[in-house]
């Protein structure tokens, strides 16, 4: 079961890997190569994932299934979702930066695993890949990334199973970060350190990892059962043979809603990274922050029927989910309202990994306040299944997720390489993004309330110019990729030397060169116990060696 | 199954930077097989929780009801709780350096798997049912038959920890006693899931 | 000061902008006060937080020359615990509000109602969920009986069955001011009916009955949608629900029915 040894010496395994770019092509055990492994991997994954959704744009600008059939329209929204939750989202918001982050945060020089965790990156491009050409070869799973009952086992069988293999893979690749973050952050933390001195985004790592470790396995024995009722017609969910549909449903959602918590409480860590660092303030409220996330984390596991309350609940069942649905919004309000304390009073350098760090509390307020909206039962009746409901998802997933990596990628860019981003071309980037995103996604909540519903191909023509507002946003957030890539290719040869800590910031990872030595530090790890100790007096910050004669320091 | 790298830094004067790293790179193999085996234990309780509530929600024909007989489960669940038992017994050996003696408990106790799944496919069968005669007996063989697999990986295992204990050269001995461990700790899981099992469909 | 001008555009700006198609049922208004609320509530939220983020970017940017950090505030008991009371107190709010309006959409009706109504043995084991009552319990208790209706969902088209008068039709005809119970079953996949003027939607599913009651109040013709995906054709699967005042209805009814006891 695990191939999880334990590596006592990297140096000596270290030196064994190949060097310079060909490292990231290779079965590499350092945790800032599988890091940045992650990260590339993911983003082409956003580009193919976004390819499609141009595709499905195209097709909903004129209200006539013209531009691709309709049974291609099913499998390149199945795509599209699948691609961007768990090729794009989940492995770079936990995967990409949890792995180059979490050892610095720590004070350890690897993961706890470094061949564990090697394992579960590979995993992802096979996967993906298999997904993608089930596409060209069968024709991919068409019933929706929520794969729904007897839809699906009615669906061609062949695209179907791809997609349940490739979800597993996937799952299990996620199940063992999820285990490796969990061990190095409670277990490989430096002498001295202490829990509460650990940056924002270990504790959010630490809660997405929990979530992980429940609720995956919850899916992938979902989705063996359903691959049994398509291969071996055994009658799980299958109504003719006496199944019953809706027990997927609850095992589905018993998953996928702590998913998108996995998607989006590693981002909330990484903006409580961000914001400090460029506001040269403290993050306002640590403690309340950390027993924030740990709330989310345990309401995030009791309130999955809010998707399925036009589907055959009981009254009490809506009364309790809507109930407990609702009270999410009082801990991420907290970590709302903490954001707003920590850019008050500040001395804020308005650049760009700010200004998206700032894009995603408009957008996520936004797409917040329309959950707790569709939390209300009666309300969620009308616009299950809309277009509001792709609203609101959207200005969470893109508003919310993508912004925070792209604000991430601006901030840590510089420690990735070594070189600094174009500003220009970051707040280009930034005003298109935002534009785009707001033309392409705003409008989709009248959509929703008046009428228009989700997954079709074709639409009642008096939505057609709404849809098309909608498909020029989309256009212009296509376009804003353009100064981005071009912005990340070119500043890794030509950009400005950005020197070891070009932002002077505090946390760990600074406190080394940068792009950073193979174990981390050339000598030993710093002790940071106010990561956050902006404006503090210089001589309280304390970035000591450790003392290891003092028993003190020792305690973990 | 489980590797382990033997290299080993002699243990006579330890500079800072070696306590240092000692403390990063304790060994937390054990660590991370208890949260795995958290992880694997979900996937059992949504299957538990599917059947439990196909049970409540989806009842069968009064004529597809079969009692399910209970003398050859009942020799299963003792098979594995006396598993349990002598594999402990043979981490107490190795703990004592009995080298020997720990072997023999090992052996003994992958024939006990053995025997779970000999009777096992004994009562699979003589079932009167087959996967896909109804929901009941679709979950029934799912449960079942997820946590046989997990006593045939165990068993497998079992085996691999006994041939390695006999090699020379101390693969394991008290001072590495990691692979016996972790094939303790997971024998004792799929046990316990088992009892949750055998509660579950053969007595409710 | 701000903060009431805040408070007064939100209710504002939530009274008066209008996003809702036609209301053409009887729980269709009561789910437009509860949109008002939520729109007027969210309004202030949305405002408020973006309008501190802007403020701040402008008020606290780093002004050439400023070299120093900003204030050194790691936190405030006191703030903290009012913004956790403060969405609390909204939340709790908003949630016994919606199920209030809920109640009075009649959702908190036991539902298995016309099972038990049916001393039927079998009728009684089935599981029959479903959604929302008739409309305002007020009305539905002064209405006289219900129209019933029995709905098959099939791939990629709906079935209306009236078994008074045993009238099959694709179209809905129900007529305004009565209460309707629809009884729904799917034949294949899931599939959901919808009528956004009506603000209803419940799933159809196969081999489960599902019900759904209202009542129309607006005479008019209005889509019914299918709101769960259900293969290729899932977004031409449609339907139209005719309300028609009572007469009108009636006549429809006679011309079509095939019982020959009512047309007598
Ligand atoms: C990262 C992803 C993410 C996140 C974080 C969320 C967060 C939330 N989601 Fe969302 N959701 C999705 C992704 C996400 N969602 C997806 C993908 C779907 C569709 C799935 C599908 O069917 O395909 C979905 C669907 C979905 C539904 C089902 C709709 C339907 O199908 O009918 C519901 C219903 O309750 C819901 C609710 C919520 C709530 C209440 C939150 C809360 O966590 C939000 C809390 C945040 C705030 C409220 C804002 C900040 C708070 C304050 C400023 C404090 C003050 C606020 C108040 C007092 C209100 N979501
Ligand atoms: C999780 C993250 C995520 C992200 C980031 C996105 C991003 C986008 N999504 Fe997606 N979406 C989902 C998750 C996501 N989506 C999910 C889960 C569903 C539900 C699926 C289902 O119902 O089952 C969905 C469904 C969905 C729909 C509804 C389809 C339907 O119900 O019929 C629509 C429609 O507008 C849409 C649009 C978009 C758009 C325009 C973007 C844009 O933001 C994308 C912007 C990016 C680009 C445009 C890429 C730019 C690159 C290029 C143009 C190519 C260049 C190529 C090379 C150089 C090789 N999405
Ligand atoms: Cu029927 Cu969609
Ligand atoms: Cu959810």
């Amino acid at each position: 079961m695990t191939t999880a040894s334990q590596q006592t010496h990297q140096s000596s395994s270290g030196s064994l890997q190949p060097k310079g770019w060909l490292k990231y092509f290779s079965f590499s055990l350092d945790h800032k190569v599988i890091g940045l492994q992650y990260l590339v991997c993911g983003f082409i994954f956003y580009l193919i994932g976004g390819s499609l959704a141009s595709a499905i744009r195209i097709e909903l600008s004129s209200p006539m299934s013209d531009f691709m059939a309709r049974d291609t329209y099913n499998q390149v929204l199945t795509l599209h979702g699948t691609i961007m939750i768990f090729l794009w989202i989940v492995p770079v918001v936990n995967g990409a930066f949890g792995n180059y982050l979490i050892p610095f945060y720590v004070g350890a020089r690897d993961m706890a695993f470094p061949r564990l965790n090697a394992v579960a990156f590979w995993l992802i491009p096979p996967a993906g890949l298999m997904l993608i050409t089930s596409y060209f070869i069968t024709g991919a799973a068409e019933s929706g990334w929520t794969a729904y009952p007897p839809l699906s086992i009615t669906t061609p069988a062949a695209g179907q199973i791809i997609w349940i293999l490739s979800v597993l893979l996937l799952g299990g690749s996620s199940i063992f970060g999820g285990i490796n973050f969990i061990a190095t952050i409670l277990k490989l933390r430096r002498p001295g350190l202490k829990l509460m001195q650990l940056p924002m985004y270990c504790w959010a790592m630490l809660g997405t990892s929990i979530l992980v470790v429940l609720s995956t396995p919850v899916l992938a024995g979902t989705l063996i059962l359903l691959s049994f009722d398509i291969v071996a017609h055994t009658g799980f969910f299958n109504p003719t043979l006496g199944g019953n549909v809706i027990v997927y449903q609850h095992l589905f959602w018993f998953y996928s809603h702590p998913a998108v918590y996995i998607m989006v409480l590693p981002a909330f860590g990484l903006v409580s990274e961000i914001l400090p660092v460029h506001c040269r303030k403290p993050l306002f409220g640590y403690s309340t922050m950390v027993y924030s996330i740990m709330a989310i984390v345990f309401l995030g596991l009791i309130v999955w029927a809010h998707h399925m309350f036009t589907s055959g609940t009981p009254p009490w069942m809506r009364l309790f989910f809507t109930i407990a649905t609702s009270f999410i919004a009082v801990p991420t309000g907290i970590k709302f309202f903490n954001w707003v304390a920590t850019l008050w009073g500040g001395r804020i350098s308005l650049n760009s990994a700010v200004l998206f760090s700032c894009g995603f509390i408009a957008n996520f307020v936004l797409g917040g306040i329309t959950g707790v909206a569709l939390a209300q039962v009666p309300f969620d009746i009308h616009v299950h299944d809309t277009y509001f409901v792709v609203a609101h998802f959207h200005y969470i997933v893109y508003g919310g997720s993508v912004f925070v990596i792209f604000s991430s990628i601006y901030h840590w860019y510089p420690k990735f390489t070594g070189r600094m981003l174009n500003e220009d071309l970051g707040r280009l980037h930034f005003l298109l993004t935002f534009l785009g995103f707001n033309l392409c996604f705003a409008p989709q909540h009248w959509l929703g309330l008046n009428g228009m519903p989700r997954r079709v191909a074709e639409y009642d023509p008096q939505f057609t110019f709404i849809n098309q507002l909608s498909s020029i946003g989309a256009l212009i957030m296509a376009l804003s990729t353009l100064p981005f890539l071009w912005n990340v290719i070119q500043s890794a040869f030509k950009g400005a030397i950005a020197g070891d800590n070009p932002w002077e910031a505090l946390t760990p990872e600074w406190l080394t060169t940068s792009p950073p030595p193979v174990e981390n530090w050339t000598g030993m790890a710093p002790l940071v116990k106010e990561p956050y100790g902006y404006g503090i007096k210089e001589e309280s910050i304390q970035i000591q060696s450790p003392d290891i004669s003092d028993p003190e320091n020792n305690k973990q | 199954m489980t590797t382990l790298s033997p290299i080993n830094s002699s243990s006579e004067e330890k500079s800072e930077e070696q306590v240092v790293n000692e403390q990063e790179h304790g060994d937390h193999r054990l660590f991370g097989l208890a949260a795995f085996l958290v992880a694997d234990g979900m996937t059992f309780a949504g299957f538990f929780a599917a059947y439990l509530t196909f049970k409540a929600v989806n009842p069968l024909l009064p004529d597809a009801i079969y009692e399910l007989e209970l003398p050859l489960p009942t020799l299963n669940t003792v098979l594995l709780l006396v598993s349990s038992a002598t594999f402990h017994r043979a981490g107490q050996a190795l703990r004592k350096d009995e080298a020997k003696l720990c072997q023999r408990w090992l052996l003994f106790t992958a024939g006990l798997g053995l025997a779970f799944l000999a009777s096992q496919m004994v009562e699979y069968f003589t079932l009167p049912f087959g996967l896909t005669d109804n929901l009941y007996a679709s979950t029934f063989y799912a449960l079942t038959g997820f946590h046989g697999l997990h006593v045939t990986l165990g068993a497998i295992m079992i085996l691999i920890v006994w041939w390695q204990a006999r090699q020379p050269g101390g693969r394991i001995t008290s001072e590495n006693p990691f692979p016996l461990e972790a094939a303790e700790l997971y024998w004792h899981f799929v046990d316990g899931i088992w009892v949750i099992l055998f509660i579950i469909l053969y007595l409710l | 000061m701000l903060g009431l001008a805040l408070v007064v555009g939100g209710l504002w700006i939530g009274q008066n902008v209008n996003l809702l198609p036609d209301s053409a049922s009887a729980n269709a208004p009561v789910y437009d006060e509860l949109f008002r609320v939520l729109f007027s509530i969210g309004t202030i939220l949305f405002l408020g937080i973006v309008g501190l983020v802007i403020y701040s970017l402008i008020r606290f940017r780093r002004r050439p020359g400023q070299s120093k950090d900003g204030l050194a505030l790691e936190g405030n008991l006191p703030l903290e615990i009012f913004w956790t009371a403060v969405p609390a107190v909204v939340v709790l709010f908003v949630g016994l509000y919606s199920y209030d309006i809920y109640d009075r959409m009649g959702g908190m009706q036991p539902l298995a109602q016309s099972a038990v109504h049916n001393h039927q043995a079998i009728e009684a084991k089935e599981r029959v969920w479903g959604g929302i009552g008739s409309g305002p319990i007020e009305l539905s208790k002064q209405a006289k009986s219900s129209l019933s209706v029995e709905v098959t969902a099939l791939q990629f088209a709906f079935l209306f069955h009236y078994p008074e008068g045993d009238i099959i039709s694709g179209e809905l005809h129900v007529p305004s001011g009565q209460p309707v119970s629809m009884r729904m079953e799917s034949k294949d996949v899931i599939h959901a009916f919808w009528v956004p003027e009506f603000r209803l939607k419940q799933d159809v599913i196969p081999g489960q009955p599902t019900i759904l009651n209202f009542t129309a109040t607006k005479p008019g013709r209005y889509p019914i949608v299918c709101a769960e995906l259900c293969g290729p054709y899932h977004g031409s699967m449609r339907s139209t629900v005719v309300v028609e005042a009572p007469d009108e209805y009636k006549r429809w009814f006679k011309e079509n029915s095939k019982d020959p006891i009512l047309e007598a």
